[in-house]
């Protein structure tokens, strides 16, 4: 950016942006901090029924709406080209915390994804990673010729593959794809010829057979109690069962908030985090999901707005890919739910209880805001 | 060769990220609709079937057993009630290791193989969800005990109190009241589950079986919500069970109780009936079993040796046992020839001992006969053949009334029918005829089958039951009443009590029979081969007139010119002792049969217990009765 010429107007140095002044001061976009605030308020909403009616659960989740929604404040006053810069620094300390986690990673449930120092902090280096990377590729991407070529690739793939190992071997087989397809998503949006996708997608066919017999059991299990979740209905298959018919039995209009059998008698596993949209539906019926959906939508429409109107490579990159990772989540999380993708551990973002997920999200969130807010004026 | 400085190109890049931009939207867009499709599947197409599971998830449907009917003696005397017991239960998911489980169980509380077979086969079923099965039954305050004190090593345990079955008369009312068992595989098949649940025992014989629907009554039910776990949360809805109806019998422990010492250690049975209403008043099949064995369900072993036991005490000799009715068809066998204008009171006949059919060598022999052929009972008729129980008269009458007569008479007495209204397990017997015969046996009726049954024997067989609903119709003139268990009054079904078996004989005709039968038990000090056969044994005493007739039936044949000696034969091959009465002759109250298996002479081994229960019945049962005609009060 650097080497860009910068058009700015006169006695102003953060842009133009034209819009009310109290959101230009703190560089929100006011839409999509609209939006976001909707899908929250109706999230804590599902999440007060899904913690039967536990006020703890609500406050402990504002606390860490408002850390945030500050993350995102502060994250929004930085401008692209500082985060430009900073990118493969981040990158690097995301790195080495990664790997630290094998030294020093807390072992929960047989997997180091947790780096704890006593007293003071307690957080999944992968998780700042998921911000980290498209970050850093878009900063190698945006002086690059684009669409890029062999070299350019080559060195993205491995920005990519290198973290990507790195949280495999954790192990934590679902972070890991999902971190590799919001890399690829930044070559996808950089260019990257449809071909080598294709040839990409070949290979992972190809190498199915072989993966099956790599990934471990109780990954089996998901993938077959997708396709059969009656062959260990009290075991494997249960959370499936369950949370489908929670969700058929919300019917159009649910049950009514607190008033799911489903979801308040322990039938349904996870209600306040993974299987929360479960709840929504039982409870709120097919106009909850649709509703919620129908707002995802919005936002994930303004985040692309936003990036279609960034004006450099690195802006348009990163918040290309960080919506279109916003919208994976989301896919992902209610596929799961629903029972047309196998069973992985992500939240619904901006509704599951949780933290660091939480603050991951708000910080792509100020970054999709600092490069709408830190625009050069059209021309 | 250098490489060529590449310039970037703003515009081109700014149109590759717009349609990669446009695409992924799409996709999203796509995926998007996908999940809604999906939701919208479950939620609108698969709706009814979620709710109906979700449903089935929480709500839980405990039944309300209903109590049992009482089963209660003619003067309110506990045949059958229930008693509390206590079972242990597990559910199946919540026991995590079956086999550790039972280990520590088996420390516990003693358990025979079947039962840790139970055990095992019950851990590892999945049934309903959170259901509790019955493992061992009826534990001990012991057993208990010790269970509830190690109790924090059997999650998925417990023990549950509740109502079963309890005989307090036990062997002595076992074949006359039936019992119940545990629903097995079978029977699951056959009944109603809903109507059962709950419900651990059905009846299987007798009054148990046969008034099943009225004394289980009917199941009452808790809709109980509970969480996944099974726990309890809330009760929705809850209908309150109906309590089985309970049911008089027309028996009287006590005189069953003296029909009971009267026969003492013999095997036979003996079936006491009140003439007018038909209501059995004591039926008594020897040796009998503890109906209590079976309420919980007797081991194998336990069972075998009840079951394969020579004495057979499971087999019910009153209703099931078939036996020749020998001399005691005679009254009848003369009331049919009455009828048919074949005999009249005075008509006599000369018996020299033997009677032959007409251009046959073979001799039928009277009881009385000797190989000097001393014996015969000279000039005899009708009266003092059946007094007397003269073969021979009735050889010649049996052949003179021929065997379809015959057949038809005596099936006004209910031979060769079930006629019991409430016994379910009741036998047929056998009243030969000729399509029977040809039918059966494949043999034309010959003359000499017609002698045979003028006497009782050939291939005619009665139960008790039988025998005493025919002495019964004769105490009644006629009147046939089907035999019954059960007070009408306690049943709104109540079927008719009268079933009219063919034209009802003319009441005049009975007179002289019942005279007859009434001279076997009080004509005496006639001089040799003038007295009643049971005269001497039952007669001499009397204080009250009775009507009776002693019969003796064969077991094996006797080849022709042998004569019968019980010394020479085995104790199950001698002949069954019968004698059937009733009394008073006017106004009847009790009619009896009574069968000794093996027992020898009918007057002389059966006729005393038949005059110890009509006794009994008459004069000690009675005792308000008794005490006010002794007083004058009553005339």
């Amino acid at each position: 950016m650097s080497r860009d010429f910068i058009r700015q107007l006169p006695g102003t140095s953060e842009g133009y942006s034209g819009r009310t002044p109290v959101f230009n001061w703190f560089n929100v976009d006011p839409l999509l901090f609209c939006i976001l605030a909707v899908i929250v308020s109706f999230g804590l909403l599902i999440l007060y029924s899904a913690a039967d009616a536990s006020t703890s659960v609500i406050q402990a989740q504002c606390v860490r709406l408002a850390a945030g929604f500050g993350l995102m404040l502060l994250v929004a006053q930085v401008p692209p080209y500082v985060l430009l810069r900073l990118a493969p620094v981040l990158y690097l300390i995301g790195l080495l915390l990664l790997a630290l986690t094998y030294p020093f990673g807390t072992e929960v449930n047989g997997s180091r994804r947790w780096l704890r120092i006593p007293g003071l902090i307690n957080f999944q280096p992968s998780e700042a990673m998921k911000v980290f990377l498209p970050m850093v590729m878009a900063w190698y991407l945006s002086d690059r010729h684009l669409p890029p070529g062999t070299k350019p690739l080559t060195v993205g793939m491995a920005l990519m593959l290198v973290p990507f190992g790195l949280i495999l071997m954790q192990p934590d087989l679902g972070t890991a794809l999902l971190f590799a397809a919001s890399g690829l998503l930044v070559l996808l949006l950089a260019g990257l010829s449809w071909r080598f996708l294709m040839g990409l997608g070949a290979i992972l066919v190809a190498a199915a057979p072989v993966m099956w017999f790599l990934i471990r059991e109780y990954q089996r299990q998901r993938i077959l109690t997708l396709f059969d979740p009656e062959r260990d209905p009290l075991g494997a298959g249960w959370n499936i069962i369950q949370s489908k018919i929670a969700i058929g039995s919300g019917g159009l209009g649910g049950k009514g908030l607190l008033n799911g059998t489903q979801s308040h008698l322990d039938f349904l596993p996870e209600t306040q985090t993974d299987f929360i949209v479960a709840v929504l539906a039982e409870e709120l019926g097919f106009i909850g999901v649709a509703s919620l959906l129908m707002l995802y939508g919005l936002f994930i429409f303004r985040g692309l707005l936003i990036s279609v109107q960034a004006q450099d490579t690195f802006g348009r990159l990163l918040a290309g890919s960080i919506t279109f990772t916003f919208a994976v989540y989301v896919f992902v999380n209610i596929g799961m739910v629903s029972g047309i993708l196998p069973v992985v551990g992500v939240p619904l973002p901006l509704v599951s209880f949780g933290g660091s997920s939480l603050l991951t999200l708000f910080a792509g969130f100020g970054m999709l805001m600092s490069i709408h807010s830190h625009r050069r004026i059209n021309i | 060769m250098a490489e060529p400085l590449a310039l970037k190109d703003h515009h081109l890049e700014s149109q590759i990220y717009i349609e990669r931009v446009a695409a992924g939207a799409l996709v999203v867009g796509l995926l998007f609709l996908a999940l809604l499709a999906r939701i919208g599947y479950l939620q609108i197409y698969e709706y009814r079937d979620a709710v109906s599971q979700s449903e089935e998830n929480r709500i839980q449907v405990v039944a309300r057993p209903p109590v049992r009917g009482l089963i209660l003696d003619a003067k309110g005397l506990l045949l059958a009630d229930n008693r509390p017991s206590r079972d242990l239960r597990l559910i199946p998911e919540q026991i995590n290791d079956v086999p550790d489980t039972l280990q520590k169980l088996q420390a516990v509380l003693e358990m025979s193989l079947e039962e840790v077979e139970r055990f095992r086969s019950l851990a590892e079923r999945q049934y309903r969800r959170f259901e509790a099965l019955p493992v061992l039954f009826d534990l001990s305050d012991a057993q208990v005990a010790q269970f509830e004190a190690n109790r924090y090593q059997f999650p998925g345990l417990f023990v549950s109190g509740k109502l079963v079955r309890n005989y307090p008369q036990g062997e002595l009312v076992a074949h006359a009241v039936g019992s119940v068992r545990r629903i097995n595989d079978q029977d699951a098949k056959l009944i109603n589950a809903t109507d059962y649940a709950g419900t651990d025992h059905i009846g299987k014989l007798g009054v148990e079986r046969f008034y099943e629907g009225t004394l289980l009554g009917q199941v009452g039910y808790d809709q109980i919500e509970v969480n996944a776990r099974g726990r309890q949360m809330q009760t929705l809805e809850s209908v309150k069970p109906v309590n089985g109806r309970d049911l008089q019998l027309y028996l009287d422990v006590g005189l069953q109780a003296a029909a009971d010492r009267a026969l003492g250690d013999r095997r036979g049975a003996i079936v006491a009936i009140e003439p007018k209403s038909g209501g059995i008043l004591a039926l008594l099949s020897r040796p009998a079993y503890d109906p209590n064995l079976f309420v919980q369900g007797i081991s194998h072993k336990a069972y075998n040796a009840l079951r394969t036991s020579v004495d057979a005490p499971l087999f019910n000799r009153a209703i099931q046992g078939q036996y020749q009715p020998g001399s005691t068809l005679k009254p009848f066998i003369g009331l049919v020839a009455l009828g048919e204008g074949f005999a009249n009171i005075k008509d006599k006949i000369e018996d020299p001992g033997w009677y032959q059919l007409p251009g046959n060598e073979r001799l039928y022999r009277d009881w009385n006969w000797t190989k000097t052929d001393a014996g015969g009972h000279g000039q005899v008729n009708l009266q003092k053949a059946i007094y007397r129980s003269c073969n021979v008269y009735f050889y010649d009458l049996a052949v003179r009334l021929g065997i379809d007569r015959l057949s038809e008479g005596l099936s006004r007495f209910g031979f060769g029918a079930v006629t019991a209204l409430d016994l379910p397990e009741a036998s047929v017997g056998l009243l030969p005829s000729r399509d029977w015969k040809q039918q059966v046996k494949r043999l034309p009726w010959y003359p000499g089958d017609t002698v045979n049954l003028g006497i009782g024997h050939g291939d005619v067989l009665v139960t008790p039951l039988q025998m005493a609903t025919a002495v019964a119709t004769l105490a009644n003139r006629g009147k046939f009443v089907r035999p019954r268990m059960v007070q009408s009054s306690a049943l709104e079904q109540a079927p008719s009590p009268t079933q009219a078996l063919g034209e009802p004989l003319s009441q005049a005709l009975f007179e002289p029979i019942i005279e007859a039968m009434e001279m076997v038990v009080h004509r005496g000090n006639q001089g040799f081969g003038e007295n009643g056969t049971a005269w001497a044994y039952i007669g001499r005493d009397i204080e009250y007139r009775m009507a009776g007739k002693s019969g003796t039936a064969q077991v094996v044949e006797i080849e022709q010119g042998e004569v019968y000696d019980a010394s020479l034969i085995s104790e199950r091959q001698r002949k069954h002792a019968w004698f059937v009465a009733f009394a008073p002759v006017v106004a009847p109250e009790i009619a009896i049969a009574v069968l000794i298996e093996n027992g020898g002479g009918g007057s002389e081994q059966a006729a005393p217990i038949a005059r110890e229960l009509l006794d009994y019945y008459l004069l000690e049962s009675k005792p308000l009765a008794t005490a006010m005609t002794a007083a004058g009060l009553m005339p």
